[in-house]
């Protein structure tokens, strides 16, 4: 699978907020969705060391999380309160029904006491909820806001990073960073931070507070615990192998999926489709058997637990009817004791589950603070010169370069391009002719000596400066989601519909625009696959055209067009490169033979420069490349 | 999301047990609270300590059979989750199989994947989570009403109280909630599409100098999703205490009550107990059933999604009852073809007539958006013409089967598209019972003998997934053995050769000529070298033919020919 479609997020994935599916709802029955149970967790390299910067994100929100806490803990305390008051009012009236029923005079359930039980009670309530509100509602601002900044930072260090960053990543990695893994912490903090502090408080409280019902039956209730988490280990670790077999099978899926949709017409052409929908059966078959497996054990987690609770119940039940028989206990901490009893599973699952999804939160923290501590671009000098008129004379003075510190592509390069000049680069593919446009742009950084424009090294002029004196069209056609209006006007802003037009029709393309649906208001779609491949690049013409600089970048902008429509291109490029400095790398020869210039390119390196009589004199490499040409046509000539 | 039910019809015998054991589950469920009454009613008050103990051992019973219950229901819900995603995922993949290239534009290569991958897995997921919860929660709320009703009619006044209240608290959080869910994952995409496009078009971006136009777009989605984020979970703040709430009173409420009833002698303290679990019970499958509310229409974007691609009939079917072809072999002929793609404002064919026979080679060429491509997708009928007719082997391309008809076609696509297997594999795309000698023929005619001898494992070496393994070249030169080992009547190349150097290209039409003597040639070509000595030569310009005929006669009667001629030779050249 490619990494642009594993980018792509399922909708209503895990988002933000309590739905995202794995917050296990608790209830006294349980039975809540535990949708991330059994699935294994990812684990980070430096737990600890992450876990605290992730913890310096949320100190400058101390004072709320401290709220938080103790807003937290208020409420568990009073619901964990609560079942030992309604135990209290449920032997009063035990205790007054007994009496009746012994018909001892003048015997009568207290109903004032029961009232002030029940008064209480409700206050304890309210304030639970209360406090349980206030919390959830100032951590929603507090985990969101910190969200927020972390976002930020990434969009803004993304700014800052150099192009070789880009170069050695591929999209879906660096995507995959900025949205999985913050959404990732975004619900962690959201929900699992206070969920912790809430069962842990509770697993705590109803422990004591079952202590000081009867030791006894908190010794059955705790017995029941090993029980529990052998069944949830045991099933879990079966699980996940069958999770691991049905992600592969669905990665094995929509591999398939993906190469027969996006080679639709091959398969139609060649009649394939049977052929297809069997091996799409065969995967599916096996994708059915992992996925039932897996859903299985996962399932039966639930209802095991579910058992486990309820033998504990049972026990609860049985030893404290006969203890209340023996008047050791009183018949309402019995129903207090099963209120908790059953309220001290839920917790502990909880806990184990948290645990799991710290780990991956740390783990995803931990692959966003990489991309933050990623080397920078060097900042733009302060005292940065400004150029007002620039004439656009652009040299190289002794420049050496290499992508890699051991491997240096350029020793010493000279050239020089004088104001309104043409230097055309020339080379076979992966001859590195991309590389001067990264040099030129200060993409990359010279390892020794040194660019200058108009006299001024291109280290003293402010990045947005420098990129503002070129004008460039590039290999790669990048467009953005929006219309063809919006970007032709992204050259220059705050173009007028009418520059629009007029750029599109000097790029030869306002014919074709007018042939679209809506014309300029034609919306591209993410992809821009309503486009030909030409059709994007006359657009990326228009954009430089519209944008008027002083220097010209044109990368193989002409080789997805074919060469009677490259004619009419070059005829504006011509009227457009008058005045103007322009680099020309191309592969046909034929549209740069008139360039003042002529730097010939091979494995990264400038091999000769010169004009094209100079270079076939020369008869060397070039004149070798050149003649290829024509000994092509030749052969041509002769095979056919 | 209703549309989709018909799929679990062949599991309604397996549904139907599963709602059987869920109901048992329910009700053993319900009845632990019953006998634990009775421990209190029975064993506490009268000191009955061995009926207690037997009382004891039935609730394990009854615990037990309900972990049963439940395990056997997993096991059947699992197998009708995952057997529902199979065969809905196997009827969208066929459906989709059966789209011509106009679906596949109108819809959309990339939301088709998604469609039949990640929309699927999400109604599936949903299938199994109301299948493990929602079945159960209605049954658990009807059970814990009658024993609640049986326990104490007057008692259960309460719960004609509190109900409608919880009901109505879980509807108005959800009317609310629904909408802001809804924006906030418009907002995630929005966000993730900015990001995406800037980090595709980075080199863009920071030669225009729009850095701080983009960062400004993105902070204004970053804001616009965490301004939504909030406020989805400050209104989920609202809905778990409140629920909690009311809950909590429901139980004070028992107690009192309850209180005043045990006074009165009409119930039981155990009755009592009993019953505060019953209302526990009933509250929570109310809050089970709110899920329900929550799910589903986060599945039903799916759904729609799912159900549109089921519903798009494909535009192009076949006769219902097909012209058997003529004797005629290979002759391909437009007459008078009009074409629009749908919703253009211009036609990209207009009044197209020609006609390409046997054993000669047809060449086509025009400048971006002629209309080339367009052209020779009408020939394997990849799309309908608007007027007029093509012809293949003198019948109409719309009464044969599309099977007959690409039959007889060898496409050869502009841009090369390699599956992942071998290379025999990929060669035999072409035609599957070609024997390996049939395979080497094959890729000898398309110049790919020497290049695979060179790889390591040669014709068994795997492609990747796109071919992302071999060159472009190498790749152009693979489809062209894939088509040439159909040996069909028609060839078809789309541009199929750009890849190629001079040399290799010459190489190969050469070969192709050899292998091709018979058969009619049309091929869409840039390079004028290619086209020159072209038997016809159609130029296409804007839609429209602008000439026909060889090399020469063009060069004297077709200005727009003689422009692309120049504007590729040099005078020398031309000499």
């Amino acid at each position: 699978m490619s990494n642009e479609r594993s980018e792509r997020r399922p909708v209503g994935g895990p988002g933000p907020g309590p739905m995202g599916g794995r917050g296990p709802m608790g209830g006294p029955m349980g039975g809540g969705p535990m949708g991330g149970m059994g699935m294994p967790a990812q684990k980070a390299k430096d737990f600890k060391g992450t876990l605290k910067r992730l913890m310096t994100y949320l100190k400058p929100r101390t004072p709320q999380l401290a709220a938080i806490f103790v807003l937290a803990i208020l409420s568990t305390v009073f619901s964990i309160w609560s079942p030992k008051i309604i135990g209290k009012a449920t032997t009063a009236i035990f205790t007054g029904a007994i009496m009746k029923m012994k018909h001892v005079p003048g015997a009568a359930i207290d109903f004032h006491y029961v009232g002030q039980l029940v008064l209480f009670l409700a206050g304890l309530y309210i304030l639970s909820a209360l406090f349980g509100y206030v919390q959830q509602l100032v951590m929603a601002g507090v985990a969101q806001q910190t969200v927020f900044d972390m976002r930020q930072d990434v969009d803004e260090k993304l700014a800052r990073l150099p192009l070789k960053y880009f170069d050695s990543r591929t999209h879906g990695e660096i995507l995959s960073r900025v949205t999985n893994d913050i959404d990732t912490i975004s619900t962690t903090l959201q929900q699992s931070i206070t969920q912790l502090v809430t069962s842990l408080v509770t697993i705590l409280g109803v422990v004591v507070m079952m202590l000081t019902i009867s030791p006894l039956m908190t010794l059955i209730t705790i017995i029941t615990l090993p029980l529990s988490v052998v069944v949830t280990v045991g099933v879990a670790k079966r699980s996940q192998v069958h999770f691991a077999a049905q992600q592969k099978e669905l990665g094995l899926l929509n591999g398939h999926v993906e190469e027969m949709f996006t080679g639709h017409k091959v398969v139609k052409a060649f009649g394939h489709e049977g052929r297809s929908i069997a091996e799409f059966d065969r995967i599916n078959g096996r994708l059915f058997d992992a996925a039932w497996r897996a859903q299985f054990f996962s399932g039966v987690i639930m209802p095991l637990m579910n058992l486990v609770t309820n033998i504990g119940y049972v026990l609860v039940s049985v030893v404290g009817g006969i203890l209340v028989t023996r008047r050791s206990i009183e018949i309402g901490d019995v129903q207090a004791f099963i209120q908790y009893s059953r309220q001290f599973a839920m917790p502990i699952t909880q806990t184990a589950n948290i645990a799991n999804i710290i780990q991956s939160t740390v783990a995803a923290a931990e692959r966003v603070f990489e991309l933050l501590d990623e080397p920078e671009e060097a900042p733009d000098r302060a005292d940065a010169t400004v150029l007002t008129a620039p004439r656009g004379e652009v040299r190289f003075e002794h420049v050496r370069f290499g992508y890699k510190d051991d491997v240096i592509l350029m020793q010493d390069m000279n050239l020089e391009a004088r104001p309104g000049q043409t230097v055309a680069i020339v080379g076979p593919t992966g001859a590195g002719k991309t590389t001067l446009v990264n040099l030129l742009m200060r993409f990359y950084e010279v390892q020794g000596g040194r660019i200058t424009v108009d006299g001024t090294d291109i280290r003293d002029l402010k990045r947005g400066d420098l990129h503002r004196l070129f004008g460039m069209v590039l290999q790669d056609t990048w467009l953005f989601n929006g219309t063809i209006r919006d970007n032709i006007a992204y050259g220059k802003e705050g173009a007028t519909d009418e520059q629009v037009v007029q750029a599109a029709r000097a790029a030869h393309a306002d014919h074709f625009i007018r042939t679209l649906p809506d014309g300029y208001n034609t919306v591209l779609n993410e992809e821009a696959s309503n486009l030909s491949q030409g059709q994007k690049q006359l657009l990326t013409i228009a954009r430089a055209l519209l944008a008027d600089p002083a220097i010209l970048i044109l990368d193989e902008a002409t080789s997805s067009v074919d060469t009677r429509t490259e004619v009419h291109i070059q005829k504006a490029m011509t009227e457009l490169m008058k005045g103007r400095t322009s680099f020309v790398i191309a592969h046909r020869l034929s549209t740069i033979r008139d360039a003042d210039l002529i730097l010939v390119m091979n494995q990264g390196r400038v091999v000769e420069q010169g004009t094209h009589r100079q270079l076939l004199a020369k008869d060397g490499f070039y004149a070798d490349l050149y003649n290829s040409q024509f000994s092509g046509a030749d052969l041509d000539a002769e095979a056919v | 999301m209703t549309k989709l039910v018909r799929f679990l019809k062949p599991y309604s015998l397996v549904l139907t047990a599963v709602v059987i054991l869920v109901f048992i589950q329910s009700i053993t469920n319900l009845y632990l609270p019953n006998l634990n009454s009775d421990i209190v009613d029975t064993g506490v008050v009268r000191g009955d300590t061995a009926y207690i103990w037997r009382t004891g051992g039935w609730m394990l019973l009854v615990a037990a059979g309900s972990a049963i219950a439940a395990v056997v229901a997993a096991y059947l819900s699992s197998l009708v989750a995952a057997g529902f995603g199979r065969d809905l995922r196997s009827r969208v993949f066929s459906r989709v199989e059966s789209f011509s290239l106009h679906e596949f534009d109108k819809i959309g290569t990339a939301t088709l994947i998604t469609r039949t991958t990640n929309d699927i897995t999400q109604v599936q997921m949903v299938l199994l989570i109301m299948l493990r919860m929602m079945i159960g929660a209605p049954i658990m709320a009807a059970g814990g009403i009658i024993m609640a009703v049986s326990k104490d009619a007057e008692l259960s006044l309460v719960l004609v109280v509190v109900l409608p209240l919880l009901v109505g608290l879980i509807t108005f959080v959800a009317g609310k909630g629904i909408p802001i869910f809804k924006a906030l994952q418009v907002k995630l995409d929005r966000l993730n599409l900015v990001l995406r496009e800037n980090l595709t078009g980075i080199r863009v971006i920071r030669a225009f100098d729009r850095v701080d136009h983009e960062r400004r777009r993105f902070q204004e989605a970053n804001r616009d999703l965490t301004q939504t984020a909030i406020r989805v979970n400050q209104l989920m703040a609202v809905m778990m205490p409140t629920m909690m709430l009311v809950m909590n009173f429901t139980m004070v409420a028992i107690v009192w009550f309850g209180g005043v009833r045990i006074e009165g002698g009409h119930m039981q303290v155990g009755d009592m107990m009993a019953f505060i679990q019953y209302a526990m019970q009933i509250m929570w499958s109310m809050v089970m059933m709110s899920m329900m509310f929550i799910m589903i229409p986060r599945a039903e974007a799916s759904a729609v999604r799912i159900n549109e691609v089921l519903e798009t009939v494909p535009e192009i079917s076949d006769p219902v009852h097909p012209s058997p072809a003529s004797g005629r072999h290979g002759h391909v002929e437009f007459q008078d073809v009009t074409f629009s793609y749908p919703g253009a404002e211009q036609p990209a064919l207009s009044h197209i007539s020609f006609r390409a026979d046997p054993g000669q080679v047809t060449a086509i060429i025009g400048g971006t958006g002629s209309g080339k491509s367009t052209l020779i997708s009408l020939i394997p009928r990849f799309y309908d013409v608007g007027q007029g007719k093509v012809l293949v082997d003198g019948t109409d391309v719309r009464d044969m089967t599309q099977e007959a008809l690409r039959a007889r076609i060898g496409f050869v696509p502009q841009k090369a598209i390699l599956f992942t297997g071998s290379i025999t594999d990929n060669i035999r795309h072409g035609k599957e019972d070609a024997s390996s000698e049939e395979v080497r023929q094959a890729a000898v005619t398309a110049q790919a003998a020497e290049f695979i001898a060179g790889m390591k494992d040669g014709f068994d070496s795997p492609i990747e997934q796109g071919g992302s393994n071999v060159s472009g070249g190498q790749k152009q030169r693979l489809s062209i053995a894939r088509a040439l080992i159909r040996r069909p009547e028609v060839y078809v190349f789309d541009d199929s050769f750009s890849a190629l150097d001079f040399k290799t290209d010459a190489r190969l039409r050469a070969a192709l000529r050899k292998e091709t003597a018979e058969a009619t040639v049309i091929i869409v070509a840039q390079r004028v070298s290619t086209v020159m000595d072209a038997d016809q030569i159609v130029v296409l310009d804007d839609g429209r033919i602008a000439g026909i005929g060889n090399h020469k006669d063009l060069m004297n009667t077709c200005a727009v020919y003689r422009e692309i001629v120049s504007s590729q030779l040099s005078e020398e050249e031309l000499a």
